[in-house]
């Protein structure tokens, strides 16, 4: 975590050196240098590393109610809805905090929608809400490929941008950091829980598990954590969905250990993710969606062989 | 004293009556079999006693309390429930399955305490699984991973166990040897079983008191004389069973 960071705050279109680092943290100065550090990187990397651990804890979560490997916290629609509404406020000329707003509210239109339609006599079945999730998502990703041709071609840049994930125009707020820590809080807390709903809701039920409130709070929780995260990051691929496998695969099913590990290693890794978005190419700046999905996809193939048990 | 009291159950399911006016006591230290065809309601039955599945009518009562008056973690202290299956989902290892049995006794949120630790390998030991310990629960073989389900049950250590198919995947040396150590389990804990099974030769060689469910909500309950007559049974199952009796166990076959 700390590397990552430290790799973030140095690396950009102008490398800094550790020296400034350290001398702006001890007397911060007005040079450049800080004001890039200050202004751009230190914002951007909190940034970063807030939304991958967010993404991550909302996969874990995920993966655990749904008992699918294949989840992730997108799956039930979550990015569709506010990718379109991300994409409807820069069609009409919005950015910044309008565009924050409009994606969020899009995110949660998006999950009611998905639990109103799978829901009967209050109750859901795993397989409906996957299907509607998947459903829905496909129906928001009609609607986003009208909105990118029926725009003009300098909206779609930007709109292709929030897409594929961008932390160029992110910034965190103290209600980040809130919700954060209580994702930590809150799944050290119900760890035992979810790893007791790891091997299916009745045997949940079984060891003595309210079911119902249980999956109620996480549902909201991992809901609320993948809109925020979107609302700040774009729908950035791949961490939310790996994350939590790699750490499963190298030894960490036990959640108690596995939701801190998520946040540390989903943060690091976006963190890392995003630094090199934006010196590979500089001084122009890559989606960080494209690079999670570059370092992701070879790591996880190669942990994934290299844990094969015969 | 613990007690599980079945008073005038009716069940159903979609339309479908499982069982009417069902009556019956346990207490400390009683086997009991649940017996019936395929389809006739034996699981549903074994899920509404473990407070899972709604009742249509009647009452369940634990200690004098109504089921519906327990919180479901009270419940897990008193009441194990092992499932026909879905052990398999997310990846865990056979000893992390075997230790969520003291879900319901976990008196801290981070660590386990030695006790559980040691009540968990006991229960790998007791169910010849102390090999397999580190092994992930999808490379097992059914009856292995059978035995580690019936462990993590042993060690929630609840007074009734309620089987669905104990003998599901074993062999036949298994099945006798591990119902067995769950007997002698159960009398050092003086608690009591509810088996639903399909083999009435194994439910004749392990219990002693016997609910028999019969199409269209029909049941009997009583003890061995009374329920395993083969007349009853072929009138149950639909099919001519007729018994033969050695000096120790009685055996039932199609004719």
């Amino acid at each position: 975590m700390i590397f990552s960071m430290l790799f973030s705050f140095l690396s950009g279109s102008i490398d800094l050196t550790l020296s400034t680092l350290v001398t702006e943290f001890i007397n911060p100065g007005n040079s450049l240098e800080s004001q890039i550090l200050r202004e751009i990187r230190i914002p951007r990397t909190l940034a970063a590393f807030t939304t991958g651990a967010l993404l991550a804890i909302s996969g874990v979560i995920m993966q655990v109610i749904l008992r699918n490997p294949l989840a992730d916290p997108y799956i039930l629609g979550i990015s569709g809805g506010a990718a379109v509404g991300a994409l409807s406020a820069i069609l009409l000329g919005a950015s910044g905090i309008v565009l924050n707003n409009a994606a969020f509210v899009g995110a949660l239109f998006s999950v009611g929608l998905v639990f109103g339609i799978s829901n009967k006599y209050g109750r859901w079945s795993i397989t409906r809400l996957l299907l509607t999730g998947i459903v829905v998502s496909a129906g928001w990703g009609a609607v986003i490929n009208i909105l990118l041709t029926t725009s003009s071609s300098n909206n779609v840049q930007s709109m292709l941008f929030w897409l594929m994930g961008d932390l160029s125009q992110s910034r965190v707020h103290i209600g980040h950091y809130a919700l954060l820590s209580f994702g930590l809080i809150g799944g050290l807390l119900l760890s035992r829980s979810l790893n007791v709903l790891s091997r299916g809701e009745l045997i949940a039920q079984g060891l003595g598990i309210n079911l119902k409130s249980l999956r109620l709070t996480l549902y909201l929780a991992a809901s609320l954590f993948t809109a925020t995260a979107v609302t700040t990051a774009g729908s950035v691929g791949f961490v939310g969905l790996v994350i939590p496998h790699m750490l499963r695969l190298i030894g960490a099913r036990d959640h108690r250990v596995l939701m801190p590990c998520s946040i540390l290693l989903g943060g690091s890794f976006l963190t890392i993710a995003d630094s090199l978005a934006r010196t590979i190419i500089a001084p122009q700046q890559l989606p960080v969606g494209v690079v999670t999905a570059i370092i992701g996809v070879p790591t996880f193939i190669f942990i994934l062989r290299s844990t094969i048990t015969k | 004293m613990s007690k599980l009291e079945i008073q005038t159950l009716t069940l159903s399911v979609a339309d479908k009556l499982l069982c009417k006016d069902l009556n019956f006591l346990i207490t400390q230290n009683e086997s009991w079999a649940l017996l019936g065809k395929n389809g006739v309601g034996k699981t549903s039955l074994l899920h509404s006693i473990a407070g899972l599945k709604d009742i249509n009518a009647g009452d369940i009562k634990l200690n004098n309390r109504s089921l519906q008056d327990y919180n479901r973690a009270e419940l897990a202290k008193e009441i194990g429930i092992l499932f026909q299956d879905g052990l398999e989902t997310l990846p865990a290892t056979v000893i992390e399955l075997v230790m969520l049995g003291r879900h319901p006794h976990a008196q801290s949120i981070f660590n386990d305490s030695e006790e559980d630790i040691a009540l968990a390998f006991k229960a790998l030991k007791d169910f010849s699984l102390t090999k397999l310990g580190d092994r992930k629960i999808d490379s097992l073989s059914g009856g292995e991973k059978q035995r580690a389900a019936i462990a993590m049950l042993i060690t929630q250590e609840p007074n009734f166990f309620l089987l669905d198919e104990p003998s599901n995947h074993l062999d036949v040396a298994f099945q006798v040897s591990i119902l067995n150590k769950v007997k002698e389990i159960l009398n050092e804990k003086k608690a009591s079983m509810l088996m639903a099974t399909h083999d009435i030769n194994l439910a004749a060689r392990f219990c002693d008191k016997f609910v028999l469910l019969l199409d269209n909500g029909e049941n009997f309950c009583g003890d061995k004389d009374e329920i395993l007559d083969p007349d009853k049974l072929s009138d149950a199952y639909g099919c001519k069973i007729k018994k033969l009796e050695t000096a120790n166990h009685m055996y039932f076959y199609l004719e």
